[in-house]
């Protein structure tokens, strides 16, 4: 069976944040052009997965009206709150003392699914078509190797790769312009990267894995609209990380924690670091008596400034944070993201309309205040690798004396994946026995993603060689993928006393922290069969 | 008002789901009167007459009731209905098919699948495939409802002595015919439906113990499913895989027979209403989810798990 | 021939299931929804018998708030013809279900009408039976297995027993088990060619059925907490247990 093609004008890869708004803008510039896009997800919103306290800037600009579109905008960030936590006592931070870019008081606390639900709205309602089930799991070039469009997954294969009975051959998407907005360590925005040689002369990309449970709490632990952050305890000082509570609508609180993929001792578990934070004195008072009801976990991009790739490349663009526009010190990547899209989208309108190059974008994307964002974020970052306590030091002048402007910047010295030490050098940690209350394992909590991928498909997590976990991660580092992933996907059993790695794709949230933490980057994450992965509702 | 219960039969015995449906409506109405329609189904009628609970049996009986067809159930049940505040019977397949052709033709909205009666007019019924309990009150004047079998006991088969009444039949429909039925124990319910699963794990130690498992699946009618280690042990084929990787099952019983619990098989069958594990290794981790733990040789307590099921005659196949 | 299949918007089998606080049902807001999965049965056995010759036309009908058209949409997108959403706002009960069902089959005349055997959110297993109760209709449940001949059907039915199968004449309805087929996914081609597919919206108010609530939802609530396990001393006390505490066997 061949594939069936169909031509756009221009095809978006992504409904999240920056694709949606390059679809909206494109729609508002010109009516008249075509514009699809592709979501892996079985709903738009379905795997977004992010704080979220959310800077309106961008939306402002998209579309001025929109408190009279009945925006999931409602809650008002009305207090701050900033802890240094100890192994039992905590310190507060003045929030006065806190650098501009971690102040939110004309923030919103949101739900950044439901924003995408709603942005999908407005695109709908501008003529754009959304199809949600389909990932874009191929990039088709042209002769001259232009960036032609992309193809979705095939549907119906066994776990070999044999046609099953109802199999569907994915379509053709050709495109003047294709637009990848795939998030964090989007699997074809990876490739492009590395096709097209888009991080030449950038540093390494780096990740974080951020968690996130949303929990109703009882009456009394609930105040609408305060925004807490802490750093320190349970991570040591040479770990980057932190938590957020925010108090939404509704009772609710959105409690996560991010911690940085660059983290050296493979014994350490992010989800188990992440549980461990919430019986902190601080944060059990907040949670007792409450109720978990979602969780979920996602990689997000940390590099900033100086790992963000070029951005343009013959035939296509790359937006959002599937080139990396999130503003770490800020803790915030969707204003930047939506920015970033409506760029893209002027950009496209531009080359369409008067044959501009695709270059235009980075000109234009320099000038925007995103750009100015990123250039004064860049050295916090970076400044974390000296520990946290000179990390903050060095921020506090950096961000409140220089406001980012100091003369030089910092580097990331090392991708993800090249941080770890063996497991011999690196002291076990011990992490409690979940007291299915306050913490839990993480079976239970991928119950609540509602993850599945359809039985009998191909494994979508692929080993580049596939003994090398048991014949060399074992030994090294004691096969961190046990614990790095925040489902348990990747197991290490022993059947008559072999050791035998295991891969239960069928819990992938979709996060991609395997691709990027991997040590030998044994790893590659692809596109299940459509529909697969979290069903998240208001993360 | 008295209540009218339809009886489940093949003509020769009550059919088992019957005795624990009178338990339900006798909570509703003790003047309980149970219709069994038949064919030469005098044997059933006696039977039913000396359920103690049972105030009156009436009674059709004629060559058009052989086989139970919905349409022409219900045109006997009309028949009959006037006077009953309620009409009830089990949410079985039997009572499932019936009871909403009964239920439409009254104008009244069925409770379906009730699992606790609270008062006449108010039951408790799970929706969402039990994920939620919904506490429902009709507003109908009469009520249909249909009971969840296994919530209730079975009530007392004897010892009463109720009325028996030959009452008339109705006309036949003319567009259904029944054709055949096969009784099939060798197909047993599919994994991800059954209401009781009992799994094998590596403790079994071959795929021809699987046997033992077999044989309680059989006696059960239960489904037969297995741990990852089993499977990958090539003792059983993966169709029967529970976990993670498997099916995700959510049975009234599940049975873990020598299944350590991996984090895996867990993921599977937790969420199932009853969990029996029997281990030989008290520290298993299965244990710690399990409402009835029993730790022991598998090989001798399989065995005499089925002898003593034997020993029980309410199962229904 | 002319077959019309009734599907059913509800939230997604994979969504975690969480009952609102106050009692008054489970949060849909933000959830993942999917047609109700026999459904799904219902409209590939409609697709096959339409493949095979033996019918003309598929009508795909849904009754329920505006989403709903989504799951007539998804109908269209795996070989359905044209789709009608009757909308209505609020629950709507299966008795009212089927009386609005029966106003659309007088208007469209079908020899056929498939459903799902049983909706996974209400678990009320009523719509198929009552329609055709109203109608005076043969009924088919549990369809697992179905022959199409000139005037009638041969229906095998998943019952308690195991299988029975019946002949019913036409028209009849026939609700479906997941057993009957394999649906076919929608491919996006298709999904994009029904989007073009026109799809009649009716209010429910207008077809003169009286939709009112009969039964009261007085709480919903979260099923009881497993109780902490026990040890039992030997397989005596574990059936004892099973047959009398728990009651499952």
């Amino acid at each position: 069976m061949s594939r069936e093609v169909m031509e756009y004008d221009v095809v978006i890869v992504g409904g999240g944040p920056s694709g949606l708004s390059t679809a909206i803008k494109l729609k508002q510039l010109n009516p008249d052009i075509n514009v699809c896009l592709l979501e892996k997800a079985s709903e738009i919103g379905a795997h977004i997965l992010s704080g979220n306290v959310f800077e309106t800037r961008a939306l402002d600009e998209l579309l001025p009206n929109w408190k009279d579109l009945n925006p999931p905008i409602k809650t008002k960030v009305n207090k701050e709150k900033f802890l240094f936590l100890g192994k039992t006592k905590k310190i507060s931070w003045p929030t006065w003392l806190l650098p501009k870019v971690q102040q939110n008081h004309n923030n919103y606390i949101i739900s950044l699914a439901n924003l995408c639900r709603w942005l999908a709205e407005q695109a709908e309602s501008l003529g754009v078509e959304i199809f949600p089930g389909f990932p874009a799991s191929e990039v088709l070039y042209n002769d001259d190797g232009s960036v032609k469009g992309v193809a979705t997954q095939d549907m119906g294969l066994d776990k070999e790769g044999n046609k099953k009975d109802g199999y569907e051959p994915g379509m053709e998407l050709h495109a003047k312009v294709t637009v990848f907005a795939e998030g964090c360590r989007g699997h074809l925005g990876k490739e492009l990267i590395k096709k097209f040689d888009l991080d030449k002369g950038k540093d390494p990309q780096q990740y974080g894995i951020g968690f996130k449970e949303i929990w109703e709490l009882k009456e009394e632990n609930h105040d609408e609209g305060l925004v807490m952050h802490t750093a320190g305890w349970p991570l040591d000082n040479s770990t980057y990380g932190g938590s957020f509570v925010y108090h939404a609508e509704n009772k609710q609180i959105f409690l996560g924690y991010v911690i940085g993929l660059d983290y050296k001792n493979p014994h350490l578990s992010p989800f188990d670091e992440f549980q461990k934070f919430k019986t902190h004195p601080a944060i059990k008072s907040i949670l007792e008596g409450g109720k978990r009801i979602s969780f979920g976990a996602r990689a997000l991009i940390e590099g900033g400034f100086q790992s963000l790739p070029k951005m343009f490349m013959p035939g296509a663009l790359l937006v959002g944070c599937d080139a990396g526009t999130l503003n770490m010190p800020k803790i915030k990547g969707s204003h930047t993201a939506m920015k970033s899209g409506m760029i893209a989208a002027e950009t496209i309108i531009d080359h369409i309309k008067s044959s501009k190059e695709l270059s235009i974008y980075e000109d234009k994307f320099k000038k925007s205040w995103v750009y100015k964002e990123l250039y004064e974020a860049r050295n916090v970052k970076p400044s974390f690798s000296w520990g946290l306590i000179l990390g903050i030091i060095f921020t506090g002048i950096d961000q409140i004396l220089f406001k980012g402007r100091l003369p030089f910047t910092l580097k990331h010295k090392h991708a993800d994946h090249e941080t770890l030490k063996p497991a011999s050098e690196m002291p076990k940690i011990d992490y409690p026995k979940p007291d299915n209350i306050i913490t839990f394992d993480k079976t239970s909590s991928v119950y609540l993603t509602g993850t599945n991928h359809a039985e009998n498909q191909p494994v979508h997590l692929q080993l580049k060689d596939k003994d090398l976990p048991i014949k060399y991660t074992l030994g090294k580092y004691d096969e961190p993928a046990q614990r790095y992933c925040p489902v348990g996907v990747y197991e290490v059993q022993k059947e008559n006393d072999v050791e035998k790695f295991v891969i239960n794709s069928q819990n992938c949230i979709h996060c991609k922290t395997c691709d990027i933490k991997e040590p030998s980057q044994n790893i590659t994450w692809v596109t299940p069969e459509g529909g697969g992965g979290p069903k998240y509702g208001n993360m | 008002m008295s209540v009218l219960l339809i009886a489940e039969h093949n003509n020769k015995e009550v059919k088992p789901f019957t005795f624990n449906a009178i338990t339900a409506a006798s909570q509703i109405d003790q003047d309980l009167h149970v219709l069994l329609i038949g064919s030469k189904a005098d044997d059933v009628a006696k039977s039913l007459s000396e359920v103690p609970l049972v105030k009156k049996v009436l009674h059709i009986d004629h060559e058009i009731y052989e086989n139970y067809i919905a349409e022409n159930y219900t045109a006997a049940i009309l028949k009959h209905a006037d006077k009953y505040s309620h009409i009830i019977c089990s949410a079985n397949t039997f009572g499932k098919n019936l009871m909403p052709r009964v239920a439409a033709l009254l104008d009244i909205s069925q409770v379906s699948d009730i699992i606790k009666v609270i008062s006449p007019d108010t039951f408790l019924r799970p929706i969402y495939a039990g994920n939620a309990f919904a506490t429902v009150k009709s507003n109908d004047e009469k009520k249909c409802v249909t009971i969840r079998p296994t919530s209730f006991e079975a009530a007392e088969t004897t010892g009463g002595s109720a009325e028996i009444e030959k009452i008339d039949a109705a006309d036949q429909s003319e567009n259904t015919k029944f054709i055949n039925r096969e009784e099939i124990k060798s197909d047993r319910p599919e994994l991800g439906t059954a209401r009781i699963v009992i799994s094998g794990g590596r403790g079994l130690q071959s795929g021809e113990n699987f046997k033992l498992i077999t044989d309680v699946a059989d006696k059960l009618n239960a489904a037969i499913g297995a741990s990852r280690a089993a499977v990958d042990a090539g003792y059983i084929t993966n169709e029967h895989q529970v976990g993670q990787t498997g099916k995700v099952v959510v049975p009234d019983l599940y049975i873990a027979v020598g299944i350590s619990g991996a984090i895996q098989h867990l993921a599977g069958m937790k969420e199932s209403k009853v969990i029996v594990a029997i281990n030989k290794d008290g520290e298993a981790p299965i244990f710690s989810v399990a409402d009835y733990g029993l730790e022991a040789d598998l090989f001798e307590a399989l065995p005499q798990f089925l002898e003593e099921l034997n020993k029980l005659n309410t199962i229904q196949k | 021939m002319k077959i019309l299949v009734a599907v059913k918007r509800v939230i997604d089998y994979n969504v975690q299931i969480r009952v609102k606080e106050d009692g008054s049902g489970v949060v849909t807001d933000n959830v993942k929804m999917s047609t109700n999965p026999p459904d799904d049965n219902a409209i590939e056995e409609a697709v096959k018998i339409k493949e095979s010759g033996k019918a003309s036309e598929i009508i795909a009908v849904t009754v329920g708030e505006e989403k709903a058209q989504e799951t007539v949409r998804k109908a269209l997108a795996v070989g359905a013809d044209r789709g009608i959403h009757v909308k209505v706002d609020g629950t709507i009960e299966p008795l009212a279900v089927s009386k609005i069902l029966k106003k659309i089959v007088e208007k469209e005349n079908p020899d056929l009408v498939f459903m799902g055997k049983q909706a996974i959110d209400d678990d009320c297993n009523q719509t198929g039976q009552m329609l055709a109760a109203h109608l005076n209709w043969p009924q088919a449940t549990f369809a697992s297995k179905i022959e199409v001949n000139d005037k009638s059907l041969k229906v095998t039915r998943e019952v308690d027993e195991g299988l029975e199968t019946i002949e019913v004449n036409t028209p009849a309805i026939i609700t479906c088990d997941l057993r009957l087929n394999e649906p076919r996914y929608a491919s996006l081609p298709n999904i994009m060619k029904a989007k073009k597919k026109p799809i009649e919206q009716i209010n429910a108010s207008d077809l003169e059925v009286d939709t009112n609530p009969r039964i009261e939802h007085i709480k919903i609530e979260e099923p009881p907490k497993r109780k902490a396990g026990i040890k039992v001393a030997s397989v005596e006390e574990l059936v004892q247990k099973l047959k009398n505490e728990a009651k499952v066997i």
